[in-house]
């Protein structure tokens, strides 16, 4: 205890030194980037896998793996993309989801659904003959877009079918038929076997993608009326794999084009 | 000797001790000078490595390797900020049927300290983004979407200030226009304000009111548009804008071989990165900083 006086004195001082360094510093020094260094790392396998993730992990990947691999159907043959004008694909796209929608329609709306439209972008991958599984689902349509059935008038098909013929693009069509003549103009244009009515309303099955202008299908602005199914496009699929056994190889021929 | 006596002669003592490195000490910030930003972007629910027979990325990523990288650097670095600049959502079936809530409780484990919102965190709706968030440790910031008449009112902030060791990082996010891209009804009230204008008040905030020492953009702008060159976008966003210090994007998925040097519209050196996607890559930048006087912004060597 004798010495503390001495301590509490020392102490003092070295506040008021404390303070005069701060005062100054404050008026001097400021913190300021000298160097920076960027880089990226490659994450290989040259760095080990952390267990307690790895662990943490596991159970939701046995799950989402037990459902992914159930065999839900068969494929005959590979059904690819290849075609001008429609492609095996597109064809079994376009009917499952005409066929799937309407059922909804008629129940929820009372009517019928016409036409089914999709994109060929829209399709992610083929089906490989063999085995088709939840997972072959998830690759023909990783994302998380809604069927939407669209009212459109018999003048927007015809902006439709005009709209096809100008981008040669094999999208997935389903209810309308059409020839291209040789100077690439529509006719015997047909919905559901019977003459286009330019004055009728028909009802257009679609993804909420296209509904709201991608791959730029403008007639789909037009419509007088929308209906959301609330349905996804990758469950259309995962219920009709379900549903069949082997799936058919739809080959017919939709657009003609006359040379 | 009484306890109290003790500690007040040891309190002397080390004080005295302490002298010669007082002028780092003042303000009370301890002598840290190095700090390490750890980002990805567009990690897209990639959770598992790419399989072995993967045609593009075999074997590259992981949330687990990546879990032992970052480990790593911690232990050398312990002052990191790790950070991710959006589209966290979609791309796996983690997502599909988890929505989101696997991704967020791993970066959590990984101790992410900050994100902002791409264009896919969306995907749920603002109701499938609100509902994961209890599963995130980390806070998400984006400053020119205006969530007030959202669910998000209040929860995503425009910026956030940490600080590491005695040094103040202000951080704050820029999210990418959304009309077009993302579904209305997935977004909702959201409002999307000018990212430059945005950016001004954001770095005159950081800078000025909270005395940050270092500026970070968290965007998920993209990095640059080649067939739309006037866009909004990193690069513009660096020579447009000032006292940005490093600009972290997403989006455009682009792979750099290093980070870009960009002059902004003081002519300073800014800082523009970007690590491809899907967790492939780190990004690393290591700040060294320094106590002077008259040192500025020309001053700062920048290698990559």
């Amino acid at each position: 205890m004798v010495n503390l006086k001495k301590y509490n004195a020392l102490s003092r001082y070295f506040v008021l030194i404390l303070t005069v360094f701060t005062l100054l510093s404050c008026a001097e020094k400021k913190l300021y980037v000298d160097k920076i260094e960027g880089k990226q790392i490659p994450v290989t396998e040259s760095f080990s896998q952390t267990q307690s993730i790895e662990d943490f992990i596991a159970p939701y990947r046995k799950h989402i793996d037990d459902d992914l691999n159930t065999v839900l159907a068969y494929a005959p043959e590979s059904i690819d993309k290849k075609g001008m004008w429609q492609t095996k694909i597109g064809n079994l796209q376009s009917t499952v989801t005409l066929a799937s929608s309407n059922k909804i329609f008629q129940m929820r709306e009372n009517k019928s659904v016409d036409i089914c439209l999709l994109n060929n972008g829209g399709i992610r991958a083929i089906i490989n003959k063999g085995n088709i599984t939840t997972r072959t689902a998830f690759e023909l349509m990783p994302f998380e877009n809604n069927l939407v059935v669209v009212a459109l008038k018999g003048e927007q098909i015809v902006e439709m079918v005009n709209y096809i013929i100008e981008k040669k693009t094999p999208h997935p069509l389903a209810g309308l038929t059409f020839t291209i003549d040789k100077n690439n103009v529509a006719k015997n244009i047909l919905v559901q076997n019977k003459p286009l009515d330019l004055q009728k309303t028909y009802y257009v099955a679609t993804n909420d993608y296209l509904y709201n202008g991608g791959d730029n299908m403008n007639f789909f602005k037009k419509s007088t009326a929308v209906f959301d199914l609330d349905y996804k496009v990758r469950n259309v699929w995962v219920d009709y794999f379900k549903e069949v056994d082997t799936i058919p190889i739809l080959t017919d021929i939709r657009i003609v084009k006359e040379n | 000797m009484k306890r109290r006596d003790f500690i007040q002669k040891t309190a002397t003592g080390s004080a005295i001790l302490a002298l010669p490195s007082l002028p780092l000490m003042s303000f009370g910030k301890p002598d840290i000078k190095h700090l390490t930003i750890l980002h990805t972007n567009d990690v897209h629910s990639h959770i598992d490595p790419f399989p072995a027979d993967d045609s593009r990325n075999p074997n590259k990523g992981g949330v687990s390797r990546r879990a032992s990288l970052i480990d790593s650097i911690r232990k050398e670095n312990p002052n990191v900020l790790l950070l991710d600049a959006g589209d966290i959502f979609q791309g796996t079936p983690y997502f599909n049927y988890y929505g989101g809530e696997l991704e967020f409780k791993l970066m959590s484990m990984l101790k992410y300290d900050l994100a902002t919102m791409g264009n896919h965190d969306f995907d749920n709706g603002i109701e499938g983004f609100y509902a994961q968030l209890p599963h995130a440790k980390f806070d998400f910031v984006s400053a020119n979407y205006d969530f007030k008449n959202t669910i998000l009112n209040e929860i995503v902030k425009p910026y956030k200030v940490f600080n590491k060791g005695g040094i103040k990082i202000g951080v704050f996010g820029l999210g990418i226009k959304l009309e077009g891209l993302v579904d209305k009804k997935m977004y909702q009230e959201t409002v999307y304000n000018n990212p430059i204008e945005t950016a001004e008040e954001m770095t005159r905030i950081l800078k000025h009111e909270e005395k940050c020492d270092l500026i970070i953009c968290l965007s998920h702008l993209g990095y640059h548009y080649q067939n739309a060159p006037e866009n909004i976008s990193d690069l513009n966003l660096a020579k447009k804008t000032k006292d940005i210090d490093l600009i972290i994007g997403g989006h455009t998925h682009t792979f750099l071989e290093k980070p870009t040097i960009v002059l902004n519209k003081m002519g300073e050196q800014t800082l523009v990165n970007q690590v491809g996607c899907y967790g492939i890559n780190l990004g690393r930048i290591d700040f060294y900083f320094d106590y002077n006087k008259n040192k500025t912004h020309e001053g700062r060597t920048i290698v990559v």
